[in-house]
């Protein structure tokens, strides 16, 4: 099992959920986060005073996944939020060690889908 | 008596007290961060409490009452002894004595209220209150004596000031610039901007100043006639050249308008204006408002940069640099073919108002400045004016009111 950590542009949120209901992976997690990379941030101006590289939004996803459906989630999260441009984000796979499904005390692989 | 002027009166008291709260305490509640803005709330709304209170006990008799060498009013009409229905032809012939006087009592709210823009914050809230209690006894209600008042020496020196550009806006601007170099910057104001928590609140609380404004300025004929609706012109005319000229040079110096610029530039356009509403040409007022942007936006960006005071939301660089400028203004433009109770200005052929408007400023902000150097020492010395560290990167809504203004969960 392996947990895969997105971070994403928000207005490619819409196309990355497409592209991931087509392979079959279902259930995530969303939360609007803050960030910066090597896009660096926006300026903002306040009566004149410039903040320079404020921190962008960004939104953040959580998959967990079995072994089979780790490369066509990668591939669907890079299809759907790639332009090309710095700024698209990261996706990170780490392992995961346990799942449990609270409702019926499911573990494992079973639990995870 | 007139019931046209009454009704008049009343409704701008009305409108004045919407200045403060809500049209004040949410413009700067906006601009501060989330974990202050139920302060500044707090003391809009307390100051409203308190200095009524304190104008009907005594603060009306030391700023209106019988003269005591032109320098303030003596307390004979304090409990508002002998303030009644019938009219003091003195201040205004066609209303109730006490009609009057409430119109006053909210010009006496709203200028402490101005200063809450320099020390926000980062104000104990004890200090504060004793703060503005000692402040409008000492500052504002012999200001206004001097320049509104039956005997005062600025007025009897000829200095004019329609709806308070002097007793408003320059004794609150001063007294915010001598407070925030007094009080030091807030931490952290070096590294980076503090950012506004709430702009949409700004942007509301300006138009509730906007709006309130025709109550200050148009009410300030104590009249329903023309030069209230003269003034009502002059008012939305420079409010409206400064928000777009301010909006203008960000575009320029930017390359993008901001609203919080579009809305700052308007209020500054109204300060400015204040003193100079009931006695200029609306055709003048275009200028008034121009320059008024010109100058506060030179104040607030570049200025308090370069000098390094935190006068956190600008209550010097937009309310006492356009009082000044206005009442600077009203020297050069004034006529008597507006309001043959003023003078004509440089423009019309005497310089001389000129002159008397300048030294009229000059003298005001020095007692203003001096008298809050004063009155910050005794306040610092008896309760201590600044929260300590811990207490202000909390925040002072939950370290002097024990309360959040948001939930994060419910």
């Amino acid at each position: 099992m392996k947990l895969i950590i997105a971070i994403i542009q928000p207005h490619k949120l819409e196309s990355v959920k497409r592209e991931m209901e087509a392979v079959d992976v279902n259930l995530m997690t969303v939360t609007n986060v803050l960030g910066q990379g090597r896009q660096k941030g926006v300026t903002e101006i306040y009566r004149g005073a410039k903040e320079a590289g404020g921190l962008l939004n960004k939104v953040r996803l959580d998959i967990a996944v079995n072994e089979d459906f780790v490369e066509p989630t990668i591939s669907a999260i890079t299809r759907g939020a790639h332009t090309g441009s710095v700024g698209d984000g990261k996706i990170f796979v780490v392992e995961l060690t346990e799942c449990i499904r609270i409702s019926n005390a499911e573990r494992g692989s079973k639990a995870i889908g | 008596m007139n019931s046209g002027d009454t009704a008049w009166v009343l409704m701008s008291t009305a409108l004045v007290l919407l200045m403060t709260i809500p049209g004040l305490a949410f413009f700067y509640g906006g601009l501060v961060r989330r974990k202050n803005v139920l302060s500044i709330l707090m003391q809009c709304f307390i100051i409203l409490c308190v200095i009524s209170l304190q104008w009907i006990l005594f603060g009306y008799s030391l700023a209106f009452g019988p003269d005591f060498h032109g320098l303030i009013g003596n307390l004979s009409w304090a409990g508002l002894k002998g303030v009644g229905f019938l009219p003091n032809a003195d201040y205004a012939a066609t209303i109730p004595h006490i009609v009057f006087m409430i119109f006053q009592m909210m010009f006496a709210v709203i200028t402490p209220a101005l200063i809450i823009g320099a020390y926000a914050e980062r104000v104990k809230f004890p200090a504060f209150l004793l703060f503005t209690i000692l402040w409008a006894t000492f500052v504002y209600d012999p200001l206004a004596h001097w320049v509104w008042g039956t005997g005062g020496w600025l007025k009897n020196m000829g200095a004019l000031d329609f709806a308070g550009g002097i007793v408003v806006h320059v004794s609150s601007g001063i007294s915010a610039l001598v407070l925030a170099i007094m009080l030091g910057k807030r931490i952290g104001y070096n590294h980076r901007p503090i950012r506004p928590h709430n702009l949409p609140f700004t942007v509301l609380g300006a138009a509730l100043l906007w709006f309130g404004w025709f109550g200050f300025n148009a009410g300030s004929a104590l009249a329903a006639n023309g030069i209230a609706a003269n003034a009502f012109l002059t008012t939305n005319t420079a409010a409206a050249a400064a928000g777009l000229t301010w909006a203008i040079i960000e575009w320029w110096q930017n390359e993008t308008p901001t609203i919080l610029g579009t809305v700052t530039g308007a209020v500054a356009g109204l300060a400015t204006v204040t003193a100079a509403s009931g006695f200029i040409n609306p055709m003048n007022a275009i200028f008034v408002g121009i320059a008024a942007a010109a100058l506060c936006y030179t104040f607030v960006a570049i200025v308090k940069t370069k000098l390094g005071y935190d006068d956190s939301l600008d209550a010097f660089g937009v309310h006492g640099v356009g009082g000044a400028l206005g009442t600077i203004f009203l020297g050069l433009f004034c006529e008597k073919a507006i309001n043959a109770a003023g003078n004509n200005g440089f423009l019309f052929g005497n310089p001389k108002q000129l002159f008397i408007q300048c030294l009229a400023v000059v003298v005001s902000s020095v007692f203003a400045a001096v008298m809050t150097w004063l009155i910050f020492k005794i306040v610092d010395a008896l309760i201590g004016m600044r929260v300590d560290e811990k207490n202000e990167i909390v925040g002072l809504d939950l370290t002097e009111q024990s309360e959040a203004a948001y939930t994060v969960i419910e």
